[in-house]
């Protein structure tokens, strides 16, 4: 089965929010505070602008609350009396014309009286920049098992390390954008985004509405990663009063430097760890500290740190373990969702920090991990017991051998000796990803899905789950279209319009093919119970059974599901203990890398990327998961950087802030191990995140193989590299 | 505060003649998905660094984010809504399209390669799909397809 909406993107027919045409609507401007911390004195309108054919909008014209409700509502729509990061909204404008708005926002100037930022974690912060409690802590987690320092007292040896992590920006390539408009007394707003309910939940609290007074209907997103799923709710309340002042549509779309600057990245972390092993390299002792960046307002900061620090020790088999985390206030833009979610940061510190354990240990990489790789029955550091049937040390065993390992490591000593400036080195990483929201949160979100049959007798599966280009509507059609036996065409997926669909989550956390693929799946079987079929009915039952129902009663019938959690899964929050997770991935990375020592410059030559993820479902959308997910980890790794000052990216351009390209990478070579799940649809467990974890600390680790040096940061720039180097005694050095 | 006076501009779009009055600053992405409504052609960043916004001018693929619309009078635009779908069905198979945001740009320097192999006889694919920047596929969907509808990949 080809991708559904594939042939619609590939002709340049798809929709996306900036190709709506709307007549008679205004384009939006959102007018920022340019001050990282303060008190707005004063601002000042141009007077040579003609402000009356400007519609201008402040925090006095929100008819509701002014928060962007999500976790907390600490976030306002615009700014009222102070400001926290350089990029906050303040005013909005709309005008006919989009040159004319934006020569508009250039002619307010914004008056602050500054008030000290806190911008570095990794000292903590004075009196005078405290903004939150006594000392700035967004959320502070903890998970304990065994006892920690009665073991590494006894270890046979103890190895520290602290490594950083900086912020990634998404650059999904369509920017961010919505469009709102009034109709019969309701607002619709349409737009890029990847969590409809969220949006709407912030809007009937920021616009004072009702439920039903807000529609939020996705348009088609080019790309997600994380970044639109808090961030599209400031857009779209921004658009949404624009279009109340207005009384027109009102289209708002950010242009690649104002995405980049004003909109969420990954949050930069730091993590520090104390590894006890025995003499024969089997961990006895791991402790870990976790410090997250989290900007200026809590935004998803809590879950992410959540996320974080119940992947920080590894999928290794531990019975000591420490885990401490907190996610800080800074006067940085919010830092929030990225694929990953705050596992890869943890898991690039653990990977890296586990080479560095292996040659303390005097083991190589592979052996070390091999001892500690977690088997069926072994606990995780909250105490889950994994027994899932996946061979961890066949998949890490599958990596190397794939990679040629141990034949290339031959030659790469030989390159070495050869030549003056080449050098190659072989990099691993061992990792897992839990899939779906973590602990209870899955029960929190209570997930619904209908499946309808329509009169014509194909159905209609109805969820809020969007398709970002990771293939929910391949993946979705495939499930529904198995499950009661009928073709691909016979299947429709309903827009996702919070006037239509229910609320079956957010699409984030790799839960839309593992959870919400199941309730597709319990929707059709519900479905099917409804029509009064058996349980076995398939294909021409249940059409013409869709299509009588429809002539009889001259009303659809609809199928329903509502998430349960698999049996036996439980988690306790207030200790941190249980099952973080229904189900994880398993992967083990394994990357080869060339650095020039006259350039410093890092080249990935080869790629093996070995997982399980159970059943897959499609075999080109799921390797095309894994692709994409390594290229974006290979840029956090090597390229992307942003530099920041005075809490502002300064590289907000894809001109100096630097992407993979084609010629970048090498293939990159995907191998599924398919252990089946049998809570998820088929068998099939989450993906989308997993790639991401694996590919920095295997990159890194192999340009630490290859040059002899100890990388603890990224990204591993050419100037980081060469400067770790000249550390190092200068030893590749060779010219001044 | 208004634009400035507008320029007659005409050229060829896609086989057709065009004659439009355009502001001759604007830029020819501007004109080609606003005014002209193909919104077919993205806009990934507006400073030629990503290739969402390819199109052919006499023949070359080029970022119609940096050209200024006066610069196609006389000359002949081919834009993504020409390409017949007919021809995608090895980049639809291989994965080369995820979010599609990248893909009208992908589809257009991708077409230049298959109407001009010769290239390959100095550049690899990869190197020549540099210019567009995919967020969503790795590229390896992408240089697959293009291989595939080269034929020369089995
Ligand atoms: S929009 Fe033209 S190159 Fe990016
Ligand atoms: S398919 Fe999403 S950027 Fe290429």
């Amino acid at each position: 089965m080809e991708r559904i909406e594939g042939l619609a993107k590939l002709t340049g027919r798809e929709r996306y929010v900036d190709d709506l045409q709307v007549d008679g609507a205004l384009w939006g401007m959102t007018v920022r505070s340019r001050a990282p911390r303060g008190r707005i004195r004063e601002i000042r309108f141009d007077p040579a602008v003609d402000w009356s054919e400007i519609v201008v909008v402040d925090h006095r014209d929100i008819p509701g609350a002014n928060e962007v409700l999500l976790i907390e509502p600490d976030q306002p729509v615009l700014a009222a009396e102070r400001v926290r990061h350089v990029h906050e909204p303040v005013l909005l404008l709309a005008h006919p014309s989009r040159e004319v708005v934006r020569r508009a926002a250039h002619a307010i100037e914004i008056e602050v009286d500054p008030e000290p930022p806190y911008l570095d974690v990794s000292v903590p912060p004075r009196p005078d920049q405290l903004q939150r409690g006594e000392d700035n802590v967004f959320k502070r987690l903890r998970i304990e098992k065994g006892d920690v320092d009665t073991a590494l007292a006894r270890a046979a040896r103890v190895v520290e390390g602290e490594y950083r992590t900086g912020a990634q920006e998404h650059v999904y390539i369509e920017t961010q954008g919505m469009l709102a408009w009034e109709e019969n007394g309701v607002v619709f707003i349409k737009g890029s985004l990847q969590c409809p309910y969220y949006v709407h939940k912030a809007a009937i609290r920021a616009l004072g509405r009702e439920p039903d007074g807000v529609r939020i209907v996705q348009a088609a997103t080019g790309g997600g990663f994380g970044g639109k799923e808090e961030y599209p709710s400031m857009i779209a309340l921004h658009a949404a009063l624009l279009t109340l002042a207005a009384d027109r549509p009102v289209k708002i779309v950010y242009d690649r430097g104002e995405d980049m600057e004003a909109t969420t990245k990954r949050h930069p972390a730091i993590v520090r760890h104390r590894t006890g092993v025995d003499a024969d390299g089997r961990l006895v002792a791991q402790d870990i500290d976790v410090v997250m960046d989290g900007g200026a307002y809590v935004t998803l900061s809590p879950v992410v740190l959540s996320r974080g620090i119940i992947h920080a020790s590894g999928p290794y088999r531990c019975e000591n373990v420490r885990i401490h985390g907190r996610v800080m206030l800074t006067n940085s833009p919010p830092h929030g969702a990225f694929r990953g979610f705050g596992a890869p940061q943890t898991h690039f510190a653990n990977e890296r920090h586990m080479d560095v354990v292996a040659a303390a240990a005097g083991l190589d990489p592979i052996e070390l991990r091999r001892r500690n790789l977690l088997l069926d029955g072994d606990e995780t550091a909250t105490g889950q017991r994994i027994v899932d049937g996946v061979d961890r040390i066949a998949l890490l065993d599958q990596a190397v051998d794939l990679s040629g390992w141990r034949e290339k490591e031959a030659a790469h000593a030989e390159l070495a000796r050869t030549d003056p400036w080449l050098r190659r080195g072989m990099g691993l990483a061992c990792f897992h990803h839990g899939a779906g929201f973590t602990g209870s949160g899955e029960v929190m979100l209570a997930s619904r899905l209908d499946v309808a049959g329509l009169p014509d007798g194909r159905v209609e599966v109805r969820s809020a789950n969007i398709e970002m280009g990771q293939g929910t509507l391949t993946i979705f059609t495939a499930i529904a279209a198995a499950r009661l036996g009928l073709a691909p065409s016979e299947v429709a997926i309903a827009e996702a319009d919070t006037g239509r669909v229910p609320n079956s989550g957010p699409t984030v956390a790799s839960r839309t093919a593992m959870i919400v693929g199941r309730l597709v799946e319990e929707a059709c079987d519900d479905l099917r119970l409804r029509l009064g079929l058996p349980a076995d009915a398939r294909g021409e039952e249940i059409r013409q059974a869709v299509r009588e129902h429809a002539r009889a009663t001259g009303e659809e019938t609809v199928g329903r599901a509502e998430y349960e959690p698999p049996r036996g899964v439980l988690w306790d929050d207030a200790t941190y203990r249980g099952d973080a997770y229904a189900a994880y991935g398993w992967g083990a990375y394994v990357a080869e890398v060339e650095v020039d020592l006259r350039t410093w410059a890092t080249r990935v030559v080869d790629f093996v990327a070995v997982q399980d993820v159970g059943t897959v479902l499609h075999r080109t959308l799921a390797a095309g998961q894994v692709q994409g997910g390594v290229a974006q980890g290979i840029g956090w790794a090597l390229m992307e950087e942003c530099r920041w000052k005075d809490g502002a990216m300064q590289n907000a351009q894809l001109t100096n802030y630097i992407v993979p390209t084609s010629f970048d990478l090498p293939p990159i070579r995907v191998h599924f191990g398919e252990t089946p799940w049998p809570g998820g649809p088929m068998g099939a467990k989450g993906l989308g995140e997993l790639p991401i974890d694996g590919p920095a600390p295997a990159v890194v680790n192999a340009v630490a193989r290859a040059i002899g040096v100890a990388p603890t940061e990224i990204p591993l720039t050419p100037e980081r590299l060469m400067d770790l180097d000249r550390r190092a005694e200068g030893r590749h050095a060779r010219i001044a | 505060m208004h634009g400035s006076p507008e320029l007659p501009l005409s050229f060829t779009l896609n086989g057709d003649a065009v004659s439009v009055e355009a502001d001759p600053a604007a830029r020819l992405l501007d004109l080609l998905r606003y005014d002209l409504g193909m919104t077919g052609t993205k806009e990934g960043c507006g400073e030629g660094e990503c290739g969402a916004c390819t199109v052919w001018i006499d023949g070359l693929p080029a970022d119609s984010c940096l050209v200024p619309a006066f610069q196609v009078d006389g000359r002949e635009v081919r834009t993504i809504e020409s390409v017949d779908p007919a021809r995608l069905g090895p980049l639809l198979s291989s994965g080369a399209t995820q979010c599609g945001a990248c893909t009208p740009g992908v589809v257009m320097t991708g077409l230049w390669i298959l109407e001009n192999p010769g290239l390959l006889r100095s550049h690899a694919i990869r190197e020549l799909m540099a210019g567009n920047l995919c967020r969503c596929t790795g590229y390896d969907g992408i240089i697959e397809g293009i291989e595939a509808a080269l034929g020369t990949r089995s």
